[in-house]
């Protein structure tokens, strides 16, 4: 069998995602404590992210899985100016899949060429991160019973957010209706546009949302990062419009969760996590059954 | 005025390549590694041309190349026409072809792209540019990054 990995979310078909999606609901279901006894995975993070790594070596150890690896290349042979490609070549022999993290675009496509074990890309700069899609794709369906024709609103940073680029390349074969909410300097860039009218999808752009908001399944709510305007005040008088607010979710369907891939700063206001609605946190325990399943589909466990 | 010129200095067999871009001829130069062959290499450059104000020229003795290799040169000359050569006639000619895909040559863009920072070799998808300009872009197969046409950087 060829050695699969897992680097863009456009490595999986279809198929191969509601196919993770179902392994996901089974680990979920039916905690599989020995599938990986006498695996071995390695977590590499040439940048660190706990919360990431965190999930990932959660869903190795439920399974019965051992974790190598390092949460700092500062300790690790990386600082002493080994190559990637070595140090890949190097760990492959060591586990049975690695899990990596790195801060340059395209690092773990590359890792996937030279490993001789599955890479699992947990983030390559601001390129990809699919395991993020994959779990937001099951915690659609989880709160809403399918994924078909979802009113999903996306807000905040939509033209450097990579989730949502995945997210809306990934739900587009299921006809999605999108609705996308940002300052006009954080738009959707034109290529997911175009990508979007090629699949025949519908979507709308909006400045504000409050008013809209009884329409929504689901609201995809992302961080505003400050460093993307160059002028503060601008910022500033900005962010507050982004901000979601438990008054503003009284008209909203009953069945509407919000998500957020987290961390957040503002974006969602305290007063929002007692409500129903807010599903974040849940989100992200789902994250390791979503992991579960790629971890044992690319070792092969599971099919 | 074509068929004069390719007289002058004419080559007995190789290969003559013209209508490349003036600015643009020692990026040909490189790309094809003329500059490290043992060949009689001769090259013409400021030469007027209908198509593009100022053109170069390069012949190149007993040396016929894969369409592989040639086809690179479209990267930065896509109107580059291709005269192979035997015993002072042409026996064909031909423009070169963009390649779908182009593995080395060219620099990713990206400066956060993982091929400026390993010792690797750089790979792109080739996406065509608009009828008037021909103005190639590549895709970076690693970050997704395009690099467009004013930024192709040999290497
Ligand atoms: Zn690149």
């Amino acid at each position: 069998m060829e050695n699969k990995s897992l680097i863009s979310i456009t490595d999986f078909t279809t198929d191969e995602i509601l196919r993770i999606l179902e392994l996901a609901e089974g680990f979920e279901k039916t905690p599989e404590p020995h599938i990986l006894d006498g695996k071995v995975v390695a977590t590499l993070f040439f940048e660190p992210s706990t919360r990431t790594r965190l999930s990932f070596e959660s869903a190795v150890n439920r399974m019965g899985g051992r974790v190598i690896g390092f949460s700092d290349p500062n300790i690790s042979s990386v600082s002493k100016g080994e190559t990637l490609k070595d140090t890949i070549r190097i760990v492959s022999n060591y586990c049975d899949l690695i899990v990596m993290r790195h801060p340059l675009e395209g690092s773990s496509r590359y890792a996937s060429e030279v490993a001789t074990v599955p890479v699992v890309n947990a983030g390559d700069g601001a390129n990809q991160h699919p395991t993020q899609t994959l779990l937001d794709m099951y915690s659609i369906k989880k709160t809403q019973g399918r994924l078909d024709n979802i009113d999903i609103f996306m807000v905040g940073d939509l033209k450097y957010g990579r989730t949502v680029h995945s997210l809306l390349q990934a739900m587009s074969p299921f006809s999605p209706t999108f609705h996308f909410v940002s300052h006009p300097k954080l738009r959707l860039p034109d290529e997911y546009k175009t990508f979007l009218d090629s699949k025949g999808v519908k979507y709308y752009e909006h400045e504000q949302f409050s008013d809209l908001i009884p329409e929504a399944d689901i609201i995809y709510m992302t961080r505003v990062q400050r460093e993307r305007f160059s002028d503060l005040m601008e910022y500033e008088k900005t962010k507050d419009v982004y901000v979601l607010r438990n008054s503003m979710l009284e008209k909203a369907k009953p069945t509407m969760k919000i998500l957020h891939p987290l961390p957040r700063i503002n974006e969602i206001n305290q007063d929002v996590d007692q409500s129903p609605k807010a599903y974040y946190f849940e989100q992200a325990r789902n994250g390791v059954f979503a992991r579960q399943a790629v971890i044992t589909y690319l070792l092969g466990l599971k099919r | 005025m074509e068929k004069k010129e390719l007289k002058v200095n004419a080559i007995k067999d190789g290969t003559v390549i013209d209508h490349i871009p003036a600015k643009d001829l020692f990026k040909v130069i490189r790309i094809l590694g003329l500059d490290r062959i043992e060949t009689p290499v001769t090259f013409g450059t400021n030469l007027d041309s209908k198509k593009f104000g100022k053109k170069g020229i390069i012949k190149v003795a007993d040396r016929f190349f894969k369409d592989n290799d040639i086809n690179k040169i479209a990267l930065i000359a896509p109107m580059a026409n291709l005269n192979i050569i035997r015993n002072y006639e042409v026996e064909e000619k031909r423009p070169v072809e963009l390649p779908a895909t182009i593995k080395g040559i060219c620099k990713c863009m990206n400066p956060k792209c993982i091929t400026n920072s390993e010792p690797m070799t750089t790979k792109f998808d080739v996406i065509s540019g608009d009828a008037v300009s021909h103005n190639v872009s590549l895709k970076c197969f690693y970050c997704g990054k395009v690099t467009d046409h004013d930024h192709i950087e040999i290497i």
